[in-house]
């Protein structure tokens, strides 16, 4: 048993809820998730914000840190969301440096998330896994495949998820997160949001058992962000995850 | 095409904040996802960052009010846990709050809250070892207030009062005497703690502040309240945690 918490919420000098996670830290191992470094900003890092992060990873040294493939910092302002951008050589340049900046300051290999995608940006010159898999080879960060991400994505912009993992570069996958999506209030099911407000949809388990199939055990997350049930229904999700990882480890331990 | 992302950034931006803003992502129904998401996040974050004035106004007006700031003062970083610096300020100048002079004074004590929550850790003074000391060497002692010790006089409205109840969810009392208050907030180990803070315990934290001999501090609590009890302001202050011992040398004096 992991955990993975938003860093932002644990960038305090002092304070109960550093206590809260050192606590946690010293039964499991933890995974900082960072929500607002805006990696895909046409600028560079928000180097105090970067700096009290190191200072969170220096004192938890966490198993993993990761953050998202889209921004949020512009001109001075910081908008709590995860934006999309058209992915071109341009902004390839600036997340590589973006990322080695990153990296570099943290001392450690970090892991980037597809994000969920509700609109269509027609100016890309780049697949996503083609850019992911680039930027890894360009920094040497792992990924982290947001499969209910994919999911949500596939639906709202009408591409094959199944297709999109099977495209995704595997070596590079550190984790794995799941998570539950809802309709949109006011347009149904024509647009998916990655809500984390409700329980794993079977269909993402569907999608989510092809992937560990084909790339074998990895680190895998129940994200829950809102709604939170009682904790034995989110062991629940987390024991399902369980059952398939061990699947496909009986599997592969198999002779074909 | 050096600068595409740039320009798609600040078109994007623009349109977030700017509902009339119109362009091939605008147009899109999908587009008001991330406004609703951007606008919801700021004002969630400003209600939970300032709860007694949401329990004072209502959680409906609340929310315009705090809508209205984030379109004028969107967050500045990605640390939402510290959102709303100025809305304290906003608050003083905002129309439809006139009639609630108290408002803005009430922000200021849940985001002295918030400091004192989120502040280095340090270990306060024990009155026990202080007691210990002869007369004669606790004038020449230098204490500081506590990282996460925070202070503050209102002039003209009773805001501890106000803000004391409200903060734990229950009713200000009817028979609140309507003049100046000060509020001290502690936080010696995980919990914040709160107490009225009268204007010479404010003039002794401040003059501690600066850096001063604990007889300055006296003196200067002296100057503001000429017969206050100085071993019963400094036994609240300690059993508050609001005090520090900066230097080993000055912990114990020889």
């Amino acid at each position: 048993m992991w955990f993975e918490v938003h860093a932002e919420n644990y960038l305090v000098a002092g304070g109960p809820r550093l206590r809260l996670l050192e606590a946690i830290r010293a039964a499991h191992p933890l995974s900082l998730h960072g929500v607002s470094l805006s990696l895909a900003g046409n600028a560079p890092l928000d180097a105090a914000h970067l700096e009290r992060l190191a200072a969170l990873v220096r004192r938890v040294e966490p198993v993993l840190v990761s953050e998202h493939l889209a921004w949020s910092a512009w001109n001075g302002i910081n908008v709590p969301d995860l934006l999309p951008f058209p992915r071109s050589n341009d902004a390839m340049r600036r997340i590589a440096s973006n990322i080695d900046q990153m990296q570099s300051t943290l001392r450690r290999r970090v892991a980037i998330e597809n994000p969920s995608h509700y609109l269509r940006i027609d100016d890309h010159e780049w697949d996503e896994t083609e850019f992911l898999k680039e930027l890894a080879r360009r920094t040497g960060c792992g990924l982290l495949l947001d499969v209910n991400n994919v999911y949500v994505s596939s639906r709202n912009l009408g591409f094959d998820a199944l297709d999109y993992l099977d495209r995704f570069p595997a070596d590079s996958v550190m984790e794995i997160h799941l998570a539950g999506h809802t309709v949109d209030p006011a347009l149904g099911e024509t647009l998916l949001i990655d809500s984390h407000d409700a329980p794993i949809a079977p269909e993402v388990w569907g999608i989510y058992r092809h992937l560990v199939e084909r790339i074998g055990v990895r680190p895998t997350l129940v994200e829950r962000d809102g709604n939170v049930p009682a904790f034995d229904a989110l062991l629940g999700e987390c024991q399902m995850a369980t059952t398939e990882l061990l699947r496909v480890t009986e599997l592969s331990g198999q002779p074909s | 095409m050096s600068n595409s992302l740039a320009s798609f950034q600040s078109s994007f931006v623009k349109s977030l904040f700017d509902q009339d803003a119109e362009s091939t992502l605008t147009t899109q129904p999908a587009f008001a996802v991330y406004r609703n998401t951007v606008m919801s996040g700021c004002v969630d974050a400003l209600q939970a960052n300032f709860p007694s004035v949401a329990r004072l106004v209502g959680v409906d007006w609340f929310r315009a009010a705090a809508a209205t700031y984030a379109r004028a003062q969107p967050p500045r970083d990605g640390w939402l846990l510290m959102y709303g610096e100025t809305f304290a300020d906003f608050l003083a100048d905002f129309e439809p709050a006139h009639d609630l002079p108290y408002l803005a004074g009430v922000a200021r004590l849940d985001r002295l809250w918030i400091e004192a929550h989120t502040a280095e850790d340090a270990m306060a003074v024990d009155s026990g070892w202080l007691a210990s000391l002869l007369p004669e060497q606790l004038g020449g002692l230098r204490l500081r207030p506590h990282p996460a010790a925070r202070w503050r006089f209102f002039d003209g409205l009773p805001i501890y009062s106000i803000w004391a109840p409200n903060r734990v969810g229950t009713d200000a009392m009817d028979d609140i005497v309507w003049q100046g208050e000060g509020a001290l907030l502690t936080r010696p180990v995980d919990a914040v703690g709160w107490q009225a803070l009268d204007r010479s315990s404010g003039a002794f934290l401040d003059t501690c502040a600066e850096g001063r001999l604990l007889a300055e501090a006296a003196g200067a609590a002296l100057d503001v309240l000429p017969d206050v009890d100085i071993a019963a302001l400094l036994s609240r202050l300690l059993s508050a945690g609001a005090l520090i011992c900066p230097t080993s040398n000055e912990k114990r004096p020889a």
